[in-house]
């Protein structure tokens, strides 16, 4: 069995009022070296297969089916092996 | 005749009632709701995906209500021709579906809009405005996700085939940010698909169609279908 870690994060040249307005709470706090906060989506999940190749694969069209946009989105993902 | 509209209800839609009560109760014309988990149309010569927060707006807004189901079935439809309404979330799911090109975004602001906007009427070649001769409507928006973007070449090809339906102005009908509600480019707020047989758009026409509510801009809409659905 796999351990799978999907990152989804906004490409670059999409605008992030997310980050924009967490940032302006750094700000607050008095962090003035946080720069350029971006938010994204982290999502774990486990894939019921010994074959990294399968593994790989479902991940990669569950990413892109599903857990992004490909319009706004980017996603890279680990796999990790868990008895 | 009247046509027969068909409103899907997935778990979290909130606007399916009201959709349903205006356009038969008040307009006149056959409704049925359409469970998300059926494939049958049910004879629907009009589809509406109303709004709400289908599966809770997880992951994205729409991203899995365009799985359900009687999706399968929409898109068949859409494809040969059929006529389909999405009505804020109806029109993100429109967008995860890929039957309208784009995506939402969160509104600028962060925060939830609701309130009556105005929208200009940008053509009459289609369906959903031939019979709409107000140059300007008002109508309620209700939406955290209404910012829509595409990149700078769909929206380049949305102009150019006058798919841009509506668009947020002044009630003079002046496009300015100041009336833009969530950020969305070019001031958009409803488009059609190249075909011009499916619509979506934010604002809330079911909302503004009983005369007792003092506005029955969004009756216009739906009386523009009914008459040239045919057509």
């Amino acid at each position: 069995m796999y351990k799978a870690t999907v990152i989804v994060k906004r490409r670059p040249k999409i605008l992030d009022p997310e980050g924009k307005a967490v940032e302006q709470g750094a700000k607050l706090l008095g962090f003035n070296n946080v720069k350029k906060t971006r938010i994204g989506k982290y999502i774990e999940f486990f894939v019921e297969t010994n074959d990294k190749t399968v593994a790989e694969k479902e991940v990669r069209e569950y990413s892109q089916k599903l857990l992004s946009n490909p319009i706004m989105e980017d996603f890279e993902f680990t796999l990790e092996e868990v008895k | 005749m009247k046509p027969k509209f068909g409103v899907v209800v997935f778990p979290g839609s909130n606007c399916d009632h009201d959709a349903y009560f205006a356009v038969k109760k008040i307009l006149g014309y056959q409704s049925e709701f359409l469970w998300h988990k059926e494939k049958d149309l049910k004879g629907s010569d009009v589809v509406i995906l109303p709004g709400g927060f289908s599966y809770g707006d997880y992951l994205r807004t729409g991203a899995i209500a365009r799985f359900s189901p009687i999706m399968e079935s929409v898109y068949k439809f859409a494809e040969n021709g059929g006529i389909v309404i999405g009505i804020c979330n109806g029109f993100q799911i429109l967008l995860e579906l890929g039957l309208l090109p784009g995506v939402m975004m969160k509104n600028e602001s962060l925060k939830f809009v609701c309130k009556d906007v105005y929208l200009r009427v940008e053509h009459n070649d289609n369906i959903f405005t031939k019979s709409v001769h107000q140059k300007v409507l008002k109508i309620p928006v209700a939406h955290g996700d209404g910012n829509y973007f595409a990149d700078e070449t769909t929206l380049n090809e949305l102009e150019t085939n006058k798919q841009v339906l509506f668009r947020y102005v002044s009630p003079e009908g002046n496009v300015a940010d100041g009336f833009n509600p969530n950020g969305s480019l070019n001031n958009i707020a409803g488009i059609v698909n190249k075909k011009k047989n499916v619509m979506g758009l934010m604002p809330h026409p079911e909302r503004c169609c009983d005369p007792i509510l003092g506005n029955t801009d969004g009756a216009l809409l739906f009386n523009s279908v009914a008459e040239n659905y045919l057509s």
